[in-house]
């Protein structure tokens, strides 16, 4: 399952589709919505996505992924729109045989979803905003 | 050359609007590059910046046709 979604991420729900009866270990990495960036405090945050290619961007590295592991079951979902802290803003699921495989694999896929997946968060703080990584 | 421009985070803040029209007066991405950043040089600041033609990551040399789906990427900041 690759997905963006405007409503909460129901984390339950992204593991279940990255089991697999052939798994013997599921790692799922949680990305919440941080209260503060360089000890401003963070009043909410909005992401935005370039949806199409975005999925076609997460499916490269999921595909990448199967090359390098034996996936039994992987599962992706980002959300867009307003978060407020504390709030999850993605989930990856993946599986497989043995744990040492899931974890390795569950960190690259989210390593490389920040790198390449066309999405953006912009940063609102108590006294202005900013677009994240957008200037050096 | 009329060419739409999808505009993300930054960029359409940059352009001023969700798809912006271009005469372009060249035919590569980097044509367009170069085009683009005379008309809005608060890109050449930007960490980075990428075209996607088709929903693909595009290279200078690639070349653009009228019909292609066009989009600026800045630097992204997904998870």
């Amino acid at each position: 399952m690759i997905a963006l979604t405007h409503k909460p991420i129901e984390v339950q729900k992204v593991i279940q589709a990255a089991t697999a009866d052939a798994a013997g270990a599921v790692t799922t990495f949680i990305g919440t919505v941080r209260n503060q960036t360089a000890g401003k405090n963070v009043v909410r945050l909005e992401y935005e996505a370039y949806e199409p290619m975005a999925v076609s961007e997460i499916q490269k590295i999921i595909a990448q992924a199967r090359e390098r592991w034996a996936l039994t079951g992987w599962a992706v979902e980002h959300r867009t729109g307003v978060l407020l802290p504390g709030e999850i803003a993605v989930v990856v699921s993946v599986s497989t045989p043995h744990r040492k495989d899931s974890f390795t694999a569950c960190q690259y896929v989210i390593d490389q979803l920040k790198e390449t997946v066309p999405i953006w968060k912009r940063e609102f703080f108590d006294d202005g905003d900013q677009w994240v990584s957008a200037h050096p | 050359m009329n060419v739409k421009i999808k505009t993300f985070g930054i960029s359409r803040d940059i352009l001023g609007g969700r798809e912006v029209a271009i005469d372009l007066s060249g035919t590569s991405v980097g044509d367009l590059r170069k085009q683009l950043n005379s008309q809005f040089p608060e890109l050449i600041k930007l960490n980075s910046l990428f075209i996607a033609v088709n929903l693909e990551y595009a290279s200078d040399e690639v070349l653009i046709q009228e019909k292609d789906e066009i989009a600026l990427i800045p630097p992204v900041s997904g998870g």
